[in-house]
């Protein structure tokens, strides 16, 4: 196992996808695309959660990211389970015009 | 610096790059597949190879046939992609991209300041996490079953073929 | 057989509450149970009032504990009975006279729509009444005391279709209220002093402790007797009675003539010792009936509405009870109260019977010539007239004000004054009572009349003009067959009256209040039966005509006090109709209006707005953190 990893170059590249991760969910119009950001940002997290385990030197990291998988598991199923039924009722994946929650 | 690491972390950068910038979606797909491929190396790297393992399995294999599922069954064309090439103007992505890197440098400022100590990684074993997990975790494990199966249930109910309503309250309910 | 007590006051409750479900019970029914219960409660009363007499408790008073009310830190009121010579004369009187009372309603009130409801308020009335006499613990007989106020208020707005009822009943209310605070006062500071309301322990500490003429006797004995004059329609509290005759006429009969009204002298009998300690208060008790009592008789002289006629001699007679407790004639004030129930609750009952066959018509100057169209109206009438005008020798009424009027001079707190006043009264009220009788039973016939009352109207009125004339022999004066049944019982309770050392024979007293009314009598014969055209003249000139219109007007209290009251506050009512404070919480909730108008701006359901938010979120947090 190499040793000569640098934990805060890890959370900096966590750090950049994170950041990627939202300019996706910020620009992107189309649901679809906006929950991949998602997915990478969860991911960048989880990332971020393994290098601080291995800095710590405890499991807990991992385990957090166990954890993160589960969650993102079923914030998929639901997710893609909703982007159906908004493309069922509007015909379109335009997050713009599903404003229905409007205050 | 480790050349495994750096490659594997620029390969991880600019994939997801080109996720957020793809028009297909099918295209998008394929470099996240690529960057958490790369992102997998990290974290071999940092000594955790099981949850390496996993985010190939799980990530890269599960979740993403989930979304190739989804485009199938919503069956976007040539004209999504047209569209998407419309959505994405210099005038709306200015914006979000200038703060979201106002972020990313802040995020970095800290990250390379608080960053004091450095000792070596040693890997974690597995078996340990595994303990870990199944001992003082074990009430979250039970939850995370628990969501998972509300997920499911949720998704089922959710994605139910349902013809155009908007609310129950607003419109009938017609099968 | 005392110990069926209990069931004097529960039996009426019983019929409350199932009379409360009103509307599914048929006519018959309702009458059964709401005339069924009290006449119970009266049977009773009579069985426990004979055992009592004949076999009399070695303390003088029989106490039934029910439970303890609540326990608050040492105050802990008992639900408890307790049952003296004074409670039990006011027992009997009250179921006596309210079954008769209901027997006379179950006909009375057929027509009406509301036959249940009406014996549920009568029901729940004579329970909140006995409450109140028979409670051994003050705050239990404050319970009775604002139930009768309760049942007062609904009943003198029973026809609450009309506007002016509801009016009255408010005002009956409102006006007995502020007595009603006064003595709840006057509670708060006798529980401060002895840590108790029980009224036993309540007299035993005060005897013990209080000296003759303290501040705080006499602080306490002025509060109750506020609560007492709210309550019995007495000066400057007594503007409420004439109208609540808005009510039925055996409301009127029931709970603003023979019960209710006399509360007051009830709870100044039953806390005698305070008033004792308090010569001052005592002595303003007197002075106040004696005003009253003058005052109300002259405005009885100039109504022309039967009912408030009798309403003023309600309150009038009521002065004369107060006269007799103030002077110390404990006992002749609740002898007179006992006389003033039967015969006024006899007048006003017939009174009721007379109007409904003149179709709801009030005024007696339409009415006139009924002495022969309904002879036993008439007799059963005059009874109870005789009985209030106290016709020498035959009528009880003679017996128990002639017993008041000696006390008055005689007593040993009793003034010239004070009975200078009752003789005057006495007159006046020989004057309106033949008044009232000439002009409603005597002359022609001015309204055809409608159906005779029935059976059950006709017995309450001639058991009750029976007792009018003959109860009246259970006390005679000394001089001539000292008949002391009715003193002998109640000095069992209340003190015997101290009288004045070398006092002048009562012969020439009884004597001279015999030709008083004797000559108010004729008087008033003269005048309207021989004479009709003086009052015609009479009014004509200046001063008779102002008197009469003052008196009319019940020596303008209303308008005084709608002057003085209630103007000003409903001027500051109508200054402050926005009231200010408000103002403040307004504008409170304009500026939360606007902030949330301006916030629900956010709300625009655009995802990618609220993900910039969160963007700009963390930006602003991480910026804090590095500057910090």
């Amino acid at each position: 196992m190499n040793t000569d990893i640098s934990i805060s170059q890890v959370l900096i590249l966590a750090a950049i996808l994170f950041s990627l991760g939202l300019i996706g969910v910020a620009i992107r119009r189309n649901v679809l695309f906006m929950l991949i950001s998602v997915e990478i940002m969860l991911n960048a997290a989880g990332l971020a959660f393994i290098a601080a385990g291995a800095k710590w030197n405890q499991p807990d990291g991992q385990i957090m990211f166990l954890f993160i998988l589960t969650m993102a598991a079923a914030e998929v199923s639901i997710g893609l389970a909703l982007i159906m039924q908004i493309y069922h009722q509007h015909q379109s994946l335009d997050i713009d015009k599903v404003n229905e929650m409007k205050g | 610096m480790n050349l495994l690491f750096s490659i594997s972390s620029v390969i991880a950068i600019v994939s997801t790059l080109m996720v957020i910038t793809r028009k297909h979606p099918v295209h998008a797909l394929l470099y996240l597949i690529v960057s958490f491929l790369a992102i997998a190396v990290v974290i071999y790297q940092l000594g955790a190879p099981f949850i390496a393992i996993l985010e190939l399995i799980i990530y890269a294999g599960a979740i993403m046939v989930l979304f190739i599922f989804t485009m199938m069954l919503l069956n976007l064309g040539k004209e999504t992609i047209d569209q998407e090439r419309k959505w994405l103007q210099p005038q709306t992505w200015t914006g979000p991209v200038l703060l979201s890197l106002i972020l990313l440098v802040e995020l970095i400022y800290l990250l390379s300041k608080s960053s004091s100590q450095e000792h070596a990684i040693t890997g974690m074993d597995t078996k340990i996490v595994a303990q870990t997990l199944f001992g003082p975790y074990l009430i979250l494990v039970e939850l995370a079953a628990l969501l998972l199966t509300a997920g499911i249930v949720g998704a089922a109910h959710i994605g139910q073929h349902k013809r155009r309503v908007s609310h129950r309250f607003l419109e009938e309910y017609n099968e | 057989m005392q110990h069926l007590l209990w069931l004097i006051p529960t039996l009426p409750l019983a019929g409350f509450l199932i009379l409360a479900l009103g509307r599914y019970l048929s006519r018959t029914t309702v009458a059964l149970v709401g005339v069924g219960s009290v006449s119970l409660s009266a049977l009773i009363t009579i069985i426990i009032g004979v055992n009592f007499i004949s076999n009399p408790p070695p303390s003088g008073a029989y106490s039934q504990f029910l439970w303890t009310w609540f326990n608050a830190s040492g105050f802990a009121p008992k639900i408890s009975l307790y049952l003296d010579s004074l409670s039990l004369v006011f027992v009997f009187v009250i179921t006596f006279v309210s079954a008769l009372i209901h027997l006379y309603s179950s006909e009375f009130m057929i027509e009406d729509k509301s036959y249940a409801r009406f014996f549920a308020y009568m029901n729940l009335f004579v329970f909140s009444m006995l409450i109140l006499v028979l409670a051994e613990d003050l705050l239990l007989m404050y319970l009775g005391w604002e139930g009768v106020g309760l049942c007062s208020f609904l009943l003198i707005g029973f026809w609450y279709e009309k506007q002016e009822n509801g009016l009255a009943a408010q005002k009956a209310f409102i006006i007995t209220r502020i007595g009603d605070t006064a003595m709840a006062i006057g509670l708060f500071i006798l529980f401060y002093q002895f840590q108790t309301l029980h009224i036993p322990a309540l007299l035993q500490g005060a005897s013990n402790k209080w000296q003759i003429g303290a501040p705080i006797a006499c602080t306490v004995a002025l509060l109750l007797l506020a609560g007492g004059i709210g309550k019995s329609a007495q000066l400057p509290l007594q503007t409420w009675l004439p109208d609540a005759m808005a009510g039925p006429s055996p409301v009127s009969a029931l709970i603003h003539a023979a019960t209710m009204v006399t509360a007051g002298v009830y709870l100044i009998a039953r806390m005698h010792v305070i008033f004792e300690r308090s010569p001052f208060t005592q002595h303003l008790v007197a002075v106040i009936g004696a005003v009253t009592l003058l005052l109300a008789g002259c405005s009885a002289l100039a109504q022309f509405d039967i009912k408030r006629v009798l309403a003023y001699s309600t309150i009038s007679q009521i002065g004369y009870m107060f006269l007799a407790l103030g002077v110390g004639a404990w006992s002749a004030a609740i002898f007179h109260f006992m006389i003033h129930a039967f015969f006024k609750a006899l007048l006003f009952l017939a009174a009721g019977a007379v109007i409904e066959t003149q179709h709801h018509e009030h005024n007696m100057f339409k009415m006139g010539g009924l002495k022969d169209k309904m002879p036993l109206i008439f007799w059963t009438f005059l009874a109870g007239a005789m009985s209030l005008a106290a016709l020498p020798l035959v009528s009880a009424g003679f017996y128990s004000k002639d017993q008041i009027l000696w006390y008055a001079w005689s007593a040993e707190k009793g003034t010239a004054w004070l009975w200078l006043a009752a003789l005057i009264g006495a007159l006046i009220t020989a004057a309106y009572t033949t008044r009232m009788i000439i002009l409603t039973f005597f002359g022609e016939s001015k309204t055809p009349l409608g159906h005779l009352p029935g059976m059950r109207i006709t017995i309450p009125l001639v058991i009750l003009a029976v007792l009018s004339i003959t109860a009246g022999f259970i006390e005679l004066p000394h001089n001539f067959g000292q008949v002391t049944i009715f003193s002998d019982l109640v000095q069992k309770t209340l003190p015997e009256t101290r009288m004045q050392a070398g006092v002048e024979s009562e012969f020439a007293f009884q004597l001279i209040a015999a030709i008083i009314g004797l000559s108010g009598i004729y008087l008033t014969w003269w005048t309207y039966a021989k004479n009709p055209g003086i009052i015609d003249k009479l009014k004509s000139q200046a001063l008779p005509s102002t008197l009469h219109r003052l008196w009319f007007s019940g020596w303008f209290f209303d308008t005084i006090y709608n002057a003085l009251f209630v103007k000003p506050f409903k001027t500051i009512t109508s200054i402050n109709k926005n009231d200010f404070i408000d103002q403040i919480y307004t504008a409170l909730v304009q500026f939360t209006n606007t902030l949330n108008r301006i916030l629900s701006l956010s709300q625009s359901g655009s995802l990618r707005w609220y993900i910039m938010g969160i963007i700009m979120g963390s930006i602003i947090i991480l910026t804090l953190n590095i500057l910090l």
